[in-house]
């Protein structure tokens, strides 16, 4: 036996051995030490934020006062744009954040929803998620290298916005194009109709439900961006179309894969028509959701297929032809009621539109070549370089510095397959733009969510949100 | 203000003084549009290779009553509103009203100049909309104040951003990236 008491060997009589009197000052000084997270770089001074503790403050719940800072993080006082005067609300009213972060948003949009039971009293679209200050980038390329950022703002309608950009830029230059490259860009941008199209339908699909038209959505979508990549080398952001003309030329075979599509994509559609349209909770959940009136679409820029369903017979193809789209023949297909299922119905007919305009251009796809003679814009055939001292310097010009656009401002606006899609550009003579601004389909979309969403049941919301069929890239740039 | 006429490169590269009183065209609507702002000036861009263009240049005192009268002269729908800086130019500052007429067919762009040291404009948004968001915007990106507009918010750019990016003043480079509560942003 130890003089030490040792109870764990069995010796019972031997007393309980005191815990050491405790350090009352050094105890302290170790809780705060762990409170304040203490590390920093060995051999340099103790910082002062070592002692500044969290940001985040006390991590309890906010006491029940009539503070109105608090009753504003807790959602009982409505302050947003529409109405100015703050008011406290009952229970029965709660503000709830969509997104931005959310599967039926189509991205980064956010909506902050004030719902009554489960209608929604006041809808507030809060943007600028996605902002990559796009329009800024443009002032510093140059009008060649333009394409290749525009074309990242409507990511499902690259060559669309390709295609605004570079009339914008030919009418500035006053060139001319070969009938080839005008037949080229409309081939390629109907066809980003039907693939764009097709999309919106299989997401449509997915946000109300029927998962099985999103898969086949994809499916026919996959037949037109092959023949993307085969022509373009990309299956999204093409920088096909190009100032000047387009890229390369149409590759060899390229009859055959459109005919492909053409066979294909609508054998598919009628298929969809078959599985929707009689389609008792498709119907239930698009018939007379989310409308909105043709004077509301004029007063808030609504364009496209929307602005159609509710029967405005406007379509820049027809309005203002580009690219020589007048020369096929096409019909606008309009709604009436200019609800969901209206704008589905005029969607399925515009894809149906555009494989005609695309069957005529297959038929009469000129000859010649792909992009305008002028060597100011367009570099010299690569023989040339070999022969000739001018070419050379022509081309090494042209993709050093590249060539100067006369100054001048200019609004061109194509028929995106959401609606207006315009480019302001303007040219101060050098060989980069001054200014672009691309007028997005969906930034003046998104603002209209409002007038199809008030005072209707959440769930159609998401509905009426996949019919409007927003691109963030586009609403934020 | 002396800045306050509107002004316009003119071909040679020089930068042209509208003349109050300048002959109204003689296309009807236009020369509505004229009477209801005397100090307008018309242009027509004809790129050859595209429509034609009509622009109307104004001064900000005429502004709101020109797109007014361009609204009850049935160009009834808004399509674009941005604004441009010309840095080193007077005024600076531009902002371009782009409106359609569906039943004209046709289009029309007005553009008002705006002076750098007093960036005011009334707001369209009355008139049309549509121009809300597209009026926060130009406020975002350019700093340019519109009177009487609702709601006149950043609306790309984060809330507690500084500056307005699209000015050709602001530098483009380094930003810092401040995460919440990093005491050294590296």
């Amino acid at each position: 036996m130890s003089d030490t008491p040792d109870r764990a060997t069995g010796d019972l009589e031997a007393p309980i051995a005191e815990p050491p009197e405790s350090d009352e000052l050094e105890s302290t000084v170790a809780t705060q030490r762990r409170a304040v997270h203490e590390i920093w770089l060995a051999g340099t001074e103790e910082p002062d934020w070592v002692k500044a503790g969290t940001d985040e403050g006390a991590q309890e719940l906010l006491p029940d006062t009539d503070d109105p800072g608090l009753s504003i993080q807790r959602g009982t006082v409505v302050s947003d744009d529409y109405v100015t005067d703050d008011y406290v609300t009952g229970d029965e009213r709660q503000i709830i954040n969509m997104g931005p972060q959310h599967p039926s948003t189509h991205g980064v949009l956010r909506l902050q929803l004030e719902l009554e039971g489960e209608t929604i009293r006041r809808v507030k679209p809060i943007i600028g998620y996605l902002h990559t200050g796009m329009e800024k980038t443009a002032e510093t390329l140059t009008y060649l290298q333009g394409p290749t950022n525009v074309t990242r703002m409507d990511y499902l309608s690259p060559f669309h916005n390709e295609l605004a950009y570079s009339l914008a830029v030919e009418q500035l230059l006053g060139v001319a194009l070969p009938p080839r490259a005008d037949a080229i860009r409309v081939l390629m941008t109907e066809l980003n109709r039907v693939a764009s199209h097709l999309l919106w339908l299989a997401t449509q699909g997915m946000d109300i439900g029927a998962i099985s038209m999103m898969l086949y959505g994809w499916r026919e979508r996959e037949i037109v961006l092959e023949f993307f990549e085969k022509t373009t080398g990309l299956r999204m952001n093409h920088n096909y179309i190009r100032p000047g003309g387009v890229a390369a030329d149409l590759p060899d075979g390229w009859e055959a894969d459109v005919e492909r599509i053409l066979r294909e994509v609508p054998v598919g559609m009628s298929e969809y028509r078959e599985i929707l349209d009689e389609n008792p909770i498709f119907l239930d959940r698009t018939v007379g959701i989310g409308i909105i009136t043709q004077e509301e679409c004029r007063a808030y820029g609504v364009t496209g297929p929307i602005a159609r369903a509710s029967g405005i017979d406007w379509d820049l193809r027809k309005a203002f032809p580009y690219s020589g789209i007048d020369g096929y023949e096409f019909d606008v297909p309009l709604g009436k009621h200019g609800d969901v299922f209206d704008r589905y119905l005029v969607r399925m007919e515009e894809m149906r539109q555009s494989l005609r305009i695309v069957e005529q251009v297959l038929e009469t796809m000129p000859p010649g070549d792909y992009r305008t003679a002028d060597r100011k814009v367009t570099p010299p055939p690569r023989k040339r370089i070999d022969e000739s001292m001018e070419a050379l310097i022509h081309h090494f010009k042209i993709f050093t510095e590249g060539f100067k656009v006369p100054a001048g401002e200019v609004y061109q606006a194509v028929e995106s397959p959401r609606g207006e899609l315009g480019v302001y550009l303007v040219a101060q003579g050098g060989a980069k733009p001054w200014r672009v601004h691309v007028r997005g389909p969906s930034f003046a979309h998104v603002q209209a969510l409002p007038m199809m969403m008030t005072d209707s049941l959440l769930a159609d919301m998401i509905s009426t949100l996949a019919s409007t069929d927003p691109v963030l890239g586009d609403v934020d740039r | 203000m002396t800045d306050e006429a509107p002004a316009l490169e003119t071909a040679d590269g020089g930068v042209g003084k509208v003349r109050p009183g300048s002959p109204p065209p003689a296309d009807p609507v236009l020369s509505t549009l004229h009477a209801a702002a005397p100090a307008s000036r018309f242009e027509r861009f004809e790129p050859g290779n595209g429509p034609a263009q009509d622009v109307v240049i104004v001064d900000r005192a005429g502004y709101h009553d020109l797109v007014s009268a361009a609204h009850s002269e049935r160009f009834d729908t808004f399509a674009d509103l941005c604004g441009v800086d010309y840095l080193g130019r007077k005024p600076r500052f531009e902002v371009v009203l782009n409106v359609v007429s569906h039943p004209m067919r046709r289009r029309l762009r007005i553009r008002v100049g705006i002076p750098g040291d007093d960036p005011t404009v009334a707001t369209v948004s009355d008139v049309y909309p549509g121009a809300n968001f597209f009026e926060r915007e130009a406020y975002d990106l350019f700093g340019i104040v519109f009177e009487g507009h609702p709601d006149l918010t950043r609306i790309l750019m984060p809330d507690d951003w500084e500056g307005h990016p699209l000015r050709k003043d602001y530098a483009v480079g380094s930003v810092p990236v401040q995460f919440k509560g990093a005491p050294h942003a590296s």
